[in-house]
């Protein structure tokens, strides 16, 4: 699997949307996206791509898009 | 003349601070809840919809201090829901965030600060409004049941007194709100240090979100809240390599924390010099009942404490008999000038009195130890915590009754509900429509099919045996 769909299935399988609902997706925009699904897709990427993110990034991580970014940062070194 | 609280005692403090640096002092505060209360003009019952604002705090204020009767609900409370408890109870006005108002078209505007607006219904003095109510509350839940708390001014300022005393509060706090304010909890953090002419820090941020934590260190907040969720997420967001220089006290409530993470953060404020403070209550008892004092948070790990100041504590087990005995369960039985007057199902409820003369069978098991710290062990009645908020499962049956054509029967744990149904196909659909109900993170709901409810010859749902179901 490529890193682009191990991160598109952690959105799948947290918040339980379909991948064409995932581009501009932002924290709260659906129920499921809230502090315990952030929790949850948190826990799960950290699994996929075995890291373990910092707490600034954690609650920077407010969208889609911006998720990608952090993880594209040299500490944890996800290319997409 | 002030019904609960004496601002122009702290006239110059700051009272409340907002996020985007919006400061009101006690003196400000004292003359917006004047003004609102000028436009009002006499006792009546009003809705609130509250946010963890200052609109919404002024609102709030302005009722409890001038003798209106709010009904405390939360800002996005489904629109149905708040429609039918309109017809229910026909409130006088509501108190609504400006930008909610074209929810209820046809009401008029008649006064407004703060960006929240006092619309009229077309209401008037619908019910009799006893005398010594101040307030109602909704059980921590969110299924919409019209059943309140009936709460009274005496209540309500016993109980922040108590909370003040024990937390040993003064006019240096800054609390930051990490909870809903029509959340009983988060509501008595703001009762308490209101009382004392401290700074409380509003934000709706939660703790997932960068501005929470921003504004927390700026504004330098001293304390806050959380259920056992909130803590879970602390944990995970490694809170103990924070350095929050102005946090001295944590307190927790909502739910009987998990053990190993009681002593995590009991050693983590042991060793930061901060105090971790494990308390115990329930809306019925306006809020606290008890607290485990913070020297005590380490070696009585698993407890919640013991009474609140002018409170006091026994158990009664099976046959009425009070247990006298350590490490014997019986249900919690508490006494206090807290416990609140009763519930409220219907308008007509609003005139009852007194009903329980301030004694509460709180519905939990507990035991003491020799020392006499008190531990919960179980619940008589059916009601998870999910995510700190209390839910009944009887409700959540008798919703999905209401919608769909299927048997039904909901057990659990705290944070994971399961709703067994007869019909196989509406797995899908009934999830929605209870995470739409209840405004609840899905992840603590989960519908399985089974091709018949388990029933005794009386015709009642044998729980028991679907906890095999999902324990297997």
């Amino acid at each position: 699997m490529s890193n682009l769909e191990k991160y598109n299935a952690a959105f799948v399988e947290a918040f339980e949307i379909r991948e064409d609902q995932l581009a501009g997706l932002k924290y709260q925009d659906i129920t499921a996206w809230d502090s315990v699904g952030h929790m949850t897709l948190i826990a799960s990427l950290e699994e996929a791509f075995d890291i373990m993110m910092d707490t600034d990034d954690i609650i920077d991580f407010n969208s889609y898009e911006k998720g990608k970014e952090i993880l594209s940062k040299e500490e944890y070194g996800v290319d997409f | 003349m002030c019904k609960v609280w004496k601002f122009s005692k702290h006239n110059d403090r700051c009272a409340l601070q907002d996020e985007f640096g919006n400061e009101i002092s006690y003196k400000t505060l004292n003359s917006e809840t004047r003004s609102l209360f000028d436009a009002l003009g006499r006792r009546c019952l009003l809705f609130s919809f509250c946010r963890n604002e200052i609109g919404s705090v002024i609102g709030y204020t302005a009722f409890l201090n001038h003798g209106i009767v709010p009904v405390l609900l939360n800002s996005h409370i489904d629109r149905q829901m708040a429609h039918d408890l309109i017809r229910t109870y026909k409130p006088d006005y509501l108190w609504i965030p400006e930008d909610q108002v074209e929810q209820f078209p046809g009401m008029e505007m008649v006064y407004s600060a703060w960006h929240y607006a006092l619309l009229k219904t077309v209401d008037e003095n619908a019910y009799r409004l006893n005398e010594d109510l101040a307030l109602l509350l909704t059980t921590s839940g969110s299924t919409g049941s019209p059943k309140f708390v009936r709460q009274s001014y005496e209540n309500v300022l016993d109980n922040a007194s108590a909370i003040a005393q024990y937390l040993a509060l003064d006019e240096m706090e800054r609390p930051i709100t990490t909870l809903p304010m029509n959340y009983t909890y988060g509501l008595s953090i703001i009762n308490s240090h209101l009382l004392v002419g401290a700074t409380v820090l509003l934000t709706d941020k939660g703790l997932m979100q960068k501005e929470f934590w921003h504004f927390f260190k700026e504004a330098g907040a001293t304390s806050f809240g959380g259920v056992p969720y909130t803590y879970e997420m602390l944990d995970k967001l490694r809170f103990y390599r924070m350095k929050l220089p102005a946090l001295r006290t944590m307190t927790q409530a909502g739910g009987k924390i998990l053990p190993e993470l009681h002593e995590k953060f009991a050693r983590y404020a042991e060793e930061q010099g901060k105090k971790f403070v494990v308390m115990y209550g329930q809306c019925e008892a306006t809020a606290r009942m008890g607290y485990l004092p913070p020297e005590k948070a380490l070696e009585k790990k698993g407890s919640m404490g013991i009474a609140i100041p002018g409170g006091k504590f026994h158990l009664i087990g099976t046959g009425g008999t009070e247990v006298l005995a350590p490490y014997k369960t019986g249900e919690l039985v508490y006494e206090g000038k807290n416990v609140t007057l009763g519930y409220a199902e219907c308008g007509e409820d609003l005139a009852k009195g007194d009903e329980r003369h301030g004694i509460l069978e709180t519905g939990d098991l507990a035991q003491f130890d020799e020392d006499g710290y008190y531990y919960i062990v179980g619940r008589k009645k059916r009601f998870l915590k999910i995510y700190g908020n209390r839910v009944n499962l009887d409700e959540i049956e008798r919703l999905i009754k209401g919608a769909f054509e299927t048997e039904v029967a909901s057990t659990g744990i705290d944070d994971h509900m399961y709703i067994f149904v007869t019909d196989g196909s509406l797995e899908w659909q009934i999830r929605e429509f209870i995470v739409e109900k209840t405004k609840l993170n899905p992840a603590a709901f989960k519908v399985l099919t089974i091709q018949e409810i388990p029933k005794n010859d009386a015709g009642k749902t044998l729980y028991k045996e679907l906890v095999q179901r999902y324990e297997g």
